[in-house]
């Protein structure tokens, strides 16, 4: 039976479900157990499990990262909570150096069965250091996993999965996804670690998206689909392992390919995703590959450069055009973006984040 | 102390001495591919903490953890091919010196990055908290490692929680090359820098066995007994270099002097001047207990000599818990 449930919600019910089911899974993170809950997502899980099961911890994201890497090592299963992916960064050493790699430099005899959850966002005045999208950084490092569920189905479904994985799992949550609702099915089901889906078929142009973006994306080939263009859009869900077979298999029959992700242009996912496409399917591609991502810039505050910051549908459209070698047609984005703030999802979203 | 305990402390001192030294001996064989960190002059630590713990005990280290996986009963002929980079290695030559592991011994691991493993160990030992399991956690590391955000983070944690956990800081005066002078203002004591924690933090001779087994023997069965964590400073001096096989007092960072004096306390003359004035033990008996470890560690060479090296096909094995279809390389 499935029921409309927001993507927080959804969190929710999976940390809720893993901690009912396995009494070794906790939850940790400033402010986890706090009114807010992490936007919502463990409201009024300490009620239920206690103190013991659902913990706020001092604010040592290095440290309590160690700690958590610790208590997996012997069993336990661990969801850590940041409310920024930039406080995560306090926590490289012991995620990139400790977690990804105790598994296999003692070749098998331990492993790491953890989750870390990041949040990305986007508007509201952010800023430099409220915004980072750094799943590259991440995705590069053999023994993580990492995903980025868009939908509040695959929130779920995802989380499930990464709770029960037994390795270490980056879990970004986009803030703009939060409140996004859905159709969500009660009880444990898991969607797999490293599968995409594809969320609207078509035949001209491959859309492959990450996170908001496949929502971005979504509306995109809507306004394709008004120029007589059929985009198929792809969300990526899973960063690493990505789903290269779904994802090349798209592109050999559409013949063009535009990947839009939430992080920077430089030596990130969106690259990685047009090198594969070159070494693998080059001679069925029509046109050259588009990317659309953040420029090469660190994230400005006011929402009157944010506004110019952040690509949007009519990007990633217009980048579809161009692997038709077309231009769209209406007025060029630059005009419609400076006249109001962008910096919220939708009119329902007041801030602060 | 009685003499047997201490004949103990010596024998496992004397077997960690032994071992480095043989380790030192053929590295210039450059069969050992990978940086060593000798523990010559620091082995009364390992030794005396080692000798209060039960099997079922955790210990983590850093670097410089040889003495530390031999005092809590690692498998020499595992160390050793391990070093050699072989497949019968403890970590089948994936980890090399620096990332030694035993866990039927209770070595659960070792890691070179400075401080690292304290928040790990104290994640173990939050781990048997949660679940009531009667366990202690020890963990070594420099008194580098005082310097590192993570250990203020992780000791307050184990504070916090009151949490089995014993931090083992072996004081040797140097990180790599730089001497406290350039790192720590001075009159600071390493001890009660771990005490504004408000740890139990105590200080002790680390070149004396009995002195280090009997502080270590309290701070473990206060952990043991629900009383929370400790937190030991032992000052000590390391013979060699940093990282190889080498004597370097010749390169300038420290004096000779001071060398010759660390020399002159050395543990095991110390502790073999007791055993024998005791009457406990005989020169002879003393012989034969180093040609018994000489006899051990001359089989865990040809062991690790002899063992073969990893089948390339383990290059991409273990990268990921559970789930061989994600490994190919392509």
């Amino acid at each position: 039976m499935s029921r409309e449930l927001k993507y927080a919600q959804a969190l929710r019910e999976a940390l809720d479900l893993c901690m009912e089911k396995d009494p070794n899974v906790y939850v940790i993170g400033l402010g986890a157990p706090d009114p807010k809950g992490i936007f919502g997502t463990t409201v009024g899980l300490q009620k239920k499990y206690g103190e013991k099961r659902v913990m706020d911890m001092p604010t040592a994201e290095n440290g309590m990262t160690g700690v958590a890497i610790g208590s997996a090592l012997m069993g336990m299963r661990p969801v850590t909570t940041h409310q920024r992916i930039d406080f995560a960064l306090l926590a490289m050493e012991q995620i990139v150096n400790q977690a990804a790699k105790w598994h296999y430099m003692f070749d098998g005899k331990l492993s790491v069965p953890m989750v870390i959850r990041l949040i990305i966002g986007r508007g509201w005045g952010q800023g430099p250091q409220h915004s980072q999208s750094l799943q590259a950084w991440f995705a590069h490092v053999p023994g993580l996993r990492v995903v980025m569920p868009t939908t509040a189905h695959d929130a779920k479904g995802l989380l499930i999965s990464a709770i029960e994985d037994d390795n270490p799992v980056i879990f970004i949550e986009h803030r703009w996804l939060h409140n996004v609702t859905g159709l969500v099915p009660e009880g444990v089901y898991r969607v797999p670690i490293g599968k995409a889906r594809v969320m609207r078929k078509g035949s001209d142009v491959s859309i492959v998206a990450t996170s908001y973006m496949a929502l971005e994306a979504l509306r995109a080939a809507e306004l394709l689909d008004g120029d007589g263009i059929s985009a198929e859009v792809i969300d990526v869900r899973s960063i690493r392992p990505w789903d290269e077979d779904l994802i090349l298999d798209s592109v050999r029959q559409t013949g063009r390919v535009v990947v839009a992700d939430t992080g920077w242009r430089s030596v990130g996912f969106a690259g990685e995703v047009v090198a594969r496409i070159a070494e693998e399917c080059l001679t069925d591609l029509k046109a050259a590959p588009v990317r659309v991502t953040l420029p090469d810039v660190p994230t400005p505050t006011s929402w009157a450069l944010a506004n110019h910051y952040y690509p949007r549908a009519d990007d990633i459209a217009a980048a579809a055009q161009r692997t038709l070698g077309r231009a769209r047609a209406g007025k060029p984005i630059s005009t419609l973006v400076s006249a109001t703030p962008l910096d919220v999802p939708d009119s329902s979203f007041t801030g602060p984040f | 102390m009685d003499s047997k305990t201490l004949s103990t402390l010596y024998r496992s001192m004397l077997r960690i001495r032994l071992v480095e030294l043989r380790i030192a001996e053929l590295y210039p064989e450059q069969e050992m591919r990978c940086p060593v960190h000798l523990c010559v002059g620091q082995e009364a630590i390992a030794a005396g903490v080692s000798a209060n713990l039960r099997q079922i005990d955790h210990a983590y280290s850093g670097h410089r953890s040889h003495g530390h996986y031999l005092a809590k009963g690692g498998d020499l002929r595992a160390m050793m091919a391990e070093i050699y980079g072989k497949a019968t290695g403890c970590c089948s030559g994936k980890g090399g010196s620096m990332h030694l592991v035993d866990l039927e011994a209770g070595f659960v691991g070792a890691t070179p990055i400075v401080g690292s493993t304290i928040a790990i160990g104290v994640g173990d030992a939050f781990a048997a908290s949660l679940r009531g399991e009667d366990r202690v956690t020890v963990i070594y590391h420099g008194e580098g490692a005082i310097e590192e955000g993570v250990f203020h983070e992780a000791v307050d944690f184990a504070v916090l929680r009151s949490l089995p956990v014993v931090f083992v800081c072996e004081n040797n005066l140097f990180s790599v090359y730089s001497p406290m002078s350039v790192r720590q203002p001075v009159g600071r004591e390493v001890c009660s820098v771990a005490a504004g924690h408000g740890i139990e933090a105590a200080q002790g001779d680390g070149n004396n066995v009995a002195e280090v087994h009997e502080m270590a023997g309290r701070a473990i069965a206060k952990a043991r007994g629900g009383q929370g964590p400790s937190f030991l400073e032992f000052k000590t001096y390391r013979w060699l270099e940093h990282c190889g096989p080498d004597y370097d007092n010749d390169i300038g960072y420290r004096e000779p002097a001071e060398f010759e004096l660390w020399k002159g306390r050395d543990p095991l003359p110390r502790t073999e001047k007791a055993l024998l004035a005791s009457g406990a033990i005989t020169s002879s008996a003393l012989d034969e207990m180093a040609a018994e470890v000489r006899a051990e560690m001359d089989d865990a060479v040809a062991f690790a000599k002899s063992s073969p090296f990893p089948d390339p096909a383990l290059l991409a094995t273990n990268v990921y818990a559970g789930s061989k279809e994600m490994e190919a390389v392509r």
